[in-house]
Formats: C-alpha cells, sequence, structure tokens
C-alpha cells in the first residue's frame, strides 16, 4: 500500500516537471509546431507567453472551483439536515438546470451584468462546477449507515459532533471524487472565457481558430489537456492520503 | 434506579405506547419483549430520549430525564443497538474510546479503559486495538459494540436487540458471555428482544407487552409457571414447562452421589450399604474423586469381577458442570437414555447427581394436578 503511494507522488513529480520545462522552453514548442505546421509563418501565439497564459487559466479555475466548493459543501450540508430537508429537491433540480446551459451562453447572458473580463468567466464555471460538488456532497452525507448515525446520537455526540467526526469524514471519499471531476471539467471549459476577454489558454485557441492558425490552437489545447491530467492525478492522490486505504 | 411513570407516545393517530409504568431495580437485567409493534424499541429510545414521550416521567436515580440535555444524558446510558453501528472510519480502539473522549478523559486512561474492556470481553488487546470494523466478523464486532457502550461506565445500559443480527451458535456464546461480565458489573439493563429463549436466559425481570401496554411483569420463573391470561400462555408456547427448566442449575437441584473409590475393597462396601443402595448402579471414582465410570451392582455381586461390572466412561461426554441448566441435564439424560447424571467440577470430580425425579418435580409446578 505505502509503495504504491510512493510511486504515485513519483508520477505527479515527473509529470509537473515536464509541464514546467514545457511551459519555459518555447523553443522546443516552435521546433514541434514548426515540423507538424511547415505553411505557417508563426506558430507560437505572440500576445502573450504561455506561463502567464497558464497562470491566468489557473486563476480563472482555482477561484470559481472554491467558490463552487465553499457554495456546494455549505447547500449540501444544509439540505441533508433535519432543517433543510424540504429544499433537498429545489436544489438538486436548480443545479441541474444550470448544468443544461451551454457555457457560451452563460458568458454571453453575464457579459452585459458583469462586463467582458474573468468575472463573467468566473461566474460561468462556478454555475457549472457547483453541481458535482453538491451532488457528491449530498449523495456521500445521504447515504450514511443508518445505525452509524443512530449510534452517535445515542452515544450523545451533538449535532455538529456528528457532522464533523461522522458524516464529513465518511463522506469524504465521494466528496473528493466530486471536487476531481469538477476541475477537470473547469480546466477544459475555462478556455471558453477567452471568448469575452478573460485571457488563460482559450486565448491562443480563439485566436488561431479566428485566423485559421492550427498551430496556436494546438498549443492552448495541448497544454489545457496537460494541465487537466496533472490535477486529475495531483487530487487523486490528495483523496488517497486524506482518506484512510485501511477500511 | 430507573422508574417510567405512565408513560405514553402517540404518533398522530397511533398509539405506540400507551400509559406504561414499570420500575428497574439497581443491578437488575429487565428484558422488555412482545411482537413486533408493541413498542418496546420505542420504549427504551425515551429513556435516552432519542424519542420524547408524549406525556409521562421518566426518572434515572430519582432525577427526571428532562432535566439534562439530551446529549448530557445520553453519554452516561450506555448504548447497544442490533446493526452495532461502530464507525468505519475509526478503529476499533477509537471506537472504544469515542465517549471517554466526549467527557474528557486523558489520553492514558482512555487506552488503559481500553485494554481493559477489550479484555473483559475476551479480545486480545494488541491484537484488535488498531482492526478496523470493516475486519471484523459479526460475533467481534457486538462484543466491540458492547464494550463501546460499557466505555465510560455508565450505570445503565440500554440493548435494543443487541444479539440479534448473530447466527444462532455465536449468539448464545454471547448471552453467556454477557451474563459473565454483568455478574461481574452489576449494570441497570434494560434489554429488548423478541427472541423468548434469550430473555428467559438472561432476565431478572420480563416485561411482555403488547400493542402498547403491559401485559405481565415478571420473574422468567413465574411467568413460565403462571402465565397470565391466554395471550402470555401462547406467547411463552406449549413447551413452556421446558424452557423454565432453563432458568435452574444443576448446582441448585444436586443430589448427593453415592461414589465409591476403586481403591477400596469394593465388594464389603457394597455389602455394607446394600440396603441403603436404591440404585442398581454405583459411580465410581479413582483416588483422587475423579470420575471413571459406573458399575452394575447386580452384575458385579454376581460374578465379584469388577472390569467385568464396571462401564469406564468420558467425564467430559457424560457427565455435567454445576452451571449447567436443568434444560440441558435433561436433553443429556434423554440422549444418554439414562435418569440420573454425574456432577463434577472442574478438575472432573464427582461433586453429586442430577436426578430425572427432580426434574420432573421442577416442571409440574405451575400447572394443575
Amino acid at each position: 500500500m505505502k509503495r504504491a503511494r510512493h510511486g504515485n507522488c513519483l508520477i505527479i513529480l515527473l509529470l509537473l516537471i515536464l509541464f514546467f520545462f514545457l511551459v519555459f522552453n518555447m523553443s522546443i514548442w516552435e521546433t514541434a509546431l514548426k515540423t507538424l505546421f511547415p505553411q505557417e509563418k508563426e506558430v507560437i501565439y505572440p500576445r502573450a507567453t504561455l506561463a502567464v497564459l497558464v497562470g491566468e487559466h489557473l486563476i480563472l479555475v482555482s477561484v470559481s472551483t472554491l467558490m463552487a466548493l465553499f457554495t456546494g459543501l455549505l447547500f449540501g450540508i444544509f439540505v441533508t439536515r433535519p432543517v433543510g430537508r424540504d429544499f433537498l429537491e429545489i436544489v438538486n433540480d436548480i443545479t441541474a438546470l444550470a448544468q443544461t446551459f451551454p457555457p457560451v451562453a452563460v458568458l454571453a447572458l453575464a457579459v452585459p451584468l458583469m462586463g467582458f473580463g474573468v468575472k463573467p468567466t468566473v461566474g460561468a464555471l462556478f454555475l457549472f462546477s457547483i453541481l458535482p460538488i453538491l451532488r457528491n456532497t449530498i449523495s456521500g452525507l445521504d447515504s450514511l449507515a443508518p445505525e452509524v448515525l443512530e449510534a452517535a446520537r445515542g452515544m450523545g455526540l451533538s449535532r455538529l459532533q456528528i457532522l464533523l467526526k461522522i458524516e464529513l469524514p465518511l463522506a469524504l471519499p465521494v466528496i473528493m471524487a466530486g471536487i476531481r471531476i469538477a476541475v477537470v471539467i473547469n480546466i477544459g471549459t475555462a478556455t471558453v472565457g477567452a471568448v469575452v476577454g478573460a485571457g488563460g489558454l482559450g486565448a491562443p485557441i480563439i485566436s488561431g481558430l479566428v485566423r485559421n492558425n492550427p498551430a496556436f490552437v494546438l498549443e492552448g489545447a495541448a497544454t489545457a489537456a496537460f494541465l487537466a491530467v496533472i490535477a486529475d492525478q495531483l487530487l487523486s492522490s490528495i483523496e488517497r492520503v486524506m482518506v484512510k486505504t485501511e477500511y | 434506579m430507573i422508574e417510567l411513570k405512565s408513560i405514553t407516545k402517540k404518533y398522530s393517530k397511533l398509539t405506540a405506547v400507551n400509559e406504561i409504568s414499570f420500575r428497574v431495580e439497581e443491578g437488575e437485567i429487565c428484558v422488555l419483549i412482545g411482537p413486533s409493534g408493541c413498542g418496546k424499541t420505542t420504549i427504551i429510545k425515551m429513556i435516552n430520549r432519542m424519542l420524547e414521550p408524549t406525556s409521562g416521567e421518566i426518572y434515572i436515580q430519582g432525577k427526571n430525564i428532562e432535566e439534562s440535555k439530551p446529549e448530557i444524558l445520553r453519554r452516561n446510558i450506555g448504548y447497544v443497538i442490533q446493526n452495532i453501528g461502530l464507525f468505519p472510519h475509526m478503529t476499533v480502539a477509537e471506537n472504544i474510546g469515542v465517549v471517554p473522549r466526549l467527557l474528557g478523559w486523558s489520553k492514558n486512561s482512555i487506552t488503559a479503559r481500553t485494554e481493559e474492556l477489550l479484555d473483559l470481553l475476551g479480545l486480545d488487546p494488541d491484537e484488535y486495538s488498531d482492526k478496523y470494523p470493516g475486519k471484523l466478523s459479526g460475533g467481534e464486532a457486538q462484543r466491540i459494540g458492547v464494550a463501546r457502550a460499557l466505555a465510560a461506565d455508565p450505570p445503565l445500559l440500554l440493548m435494543d436487540e443487541p444479539f440479534g443480527a448473530v447466527d444462532p451458535l455465536n449468539r448464545e456464546r454471547l448471552q453467556i458471555e454477557f451474563l459473565k461480565i454483568q455478574r461481574k458489573l452489576k449494570k441497570t439493563v434494560i434489554f429488548v428482544t423478541h427472541d423468548l429463549d434469550e430473555a428467559i436466559r438472561l432476565a431478572d425481570t420480563i416485561v411482555l407487552l403488547k400493542e402498547g401496554s403491559i401485559i405481565q411483569k415478571d420473574t422468567p420463573e413465574n411467568m413460565l409457571a403462571h402465565p397470565k391470561n391466554r395471550f402470555v400462555k401462547n406467547f411463552v408456547g406449549t413447551d413452556r414447562a421446558l424452557k423454565r427448566l432453563a432458568r435452574f442449575t444443576v448446582a441448585d437441584y444436586l443430589s448427593k452421589a453415592e461414589g465409591l473409590c476403586i481403591e477400596k475393597n469394593i465388594s464389603q462396601c457394597i455389602k455394607n450399604k446394600r440396603d441403603k443402595l436404591q440404585n442398581r448402579f454405583l459411580w465410581i471414582t479413582d483416588r483422587q474423586g475423579r470420575l471413571m465410570g459406573w458399575l452394575d451392582i447386580e452384575a458385579f455381586l454376581a460374578q465379584d469381577d469388577i472390569e467385568e461390572a464396571l462401564t469406564r466412561v468420558n467425564p467430559a461426554e457424560i457427565a455435567l458442570g454445576a452451571d449447567f441448566t436443568l434444560k440441558e441435564a435433561l436433553a443429556r439424560m434423554l440422549s444418554q437414555g439414562v435418569s440420573a447424571i454425574p456432577v463434577i467440577d472442574n478438575a472432573d470430580r464427582l461433586i453429586g447427581e442430577i436426578n430425572l425425579s427432580t426434574i420432573e418435580k421442577i416442571t409440574q409446578e405451575g400447572y394443575p394436578k
């Protein structure tokens, strides 16, 4: 078990090193893209360096995910309490509805309200990542064995103690899975933000589409995909550390 | 110790518990029994305020339970349920330590208490402390459930069908172990079951419930001998005389056994005692008093050959210990086809015998002659 965990850390470390190496060594990109697209004069997106784009992208993703995490946990806990039970269905319905809006449509609606740039993009990403987090929080808290909760109550734990010491630790694997899904989806979806000028890895993609330059598109898309793989690996190993594997 | 005063619990139209009053004395095991829907679990849940009664009062050690906060009250009442509800993300030791931690015990005293309890329940602390509940068998998990309830040494224990989900063989073992522990700890126990044999084995008092009311509250012996009405009679079954035998131990009805040491001059002894001996058979022991077998006196007198007349036996197969119940004694007699069984102590020494006629006399109590 320990050996497997070490092996996992090593893979993540190697992926991270490779990622940073690629982000800061544009000459490799240039050579690779030039061979792939010999007809293009310019193969590297000129308006910002890849490092800046990655930074912008990560800010979009992390701010929106943290907001969604906070809201999702709060609502998830609320609707699984006796006081909030009545709201369980309506909250489920609203989040499912939010998910059915295409991201671009949300952006288009948000721009008149919040203007161009980061704000509407974070808003749209927030709406999209609430669903997996909230859903998983609810199902994690709702699927606990009733006898465990009865025993906890019968032994004299208060409601708060039951939540913090019994319910959340037991629901943690499911909640963590929801967070992981949200982050991975967000990394992909955040590229849409470039449409309204939020920057990030969507910028070279949009620019490449407009200028009919597949090299730009590949630069942004490949980096975003790599980022998603790393995030997935990183979060699942955090999950393994937080959740004791023995039981 | 604990007193319920006209407790009623209503759910809109349904009355689950109707005007129930009873007392349980310190150190007593009171078993609530009855068909499903009789309100037994509802009663137990009102005692630790998992449910609030519609009317009536409950006093524990003279204090109305409504005076304490539910959480505080529950920390001083052990609670064991059928599905145990061990916390799967905590080790055995952490599970047992939950209530002591809530009560602010020091780490050292929690560890010491955990080990003490595991020992008490016959589980090796070194082996079990760090195990997770998922790795335990049903019987082991149930023992940990009991240990967890006993952790903070509460005077009162509520047990809601605690052994209901365990297989019959393990259930019996758990019951016997629990009685042994109870003899040491002298807790006041309120125990819910629907298993009559379990009630008979464990109870000092049985409270028989039907549709939320008490039908009969009595000792198991009395309830089986004198069922109050047809419902009780049907509930305890037509074999109540047989069940009742489980309440008496061999030790209570031991008669003196005629035994002779093999080293003695047996024929002389027999001739001396001849008219006093009622049986055709005589127990034979070795010099240390350990049971060896029985002697057919007539065959012996006819031939004067001890080996010919002596039937050697394995004491563990034939004899009983003093802590066996009369029900077990009767079963042994029937299976062996004998009317008397030798009783031995831990070292196989003959200490007496138990006779079919004695058992018959007990079964006749409570039946019209």
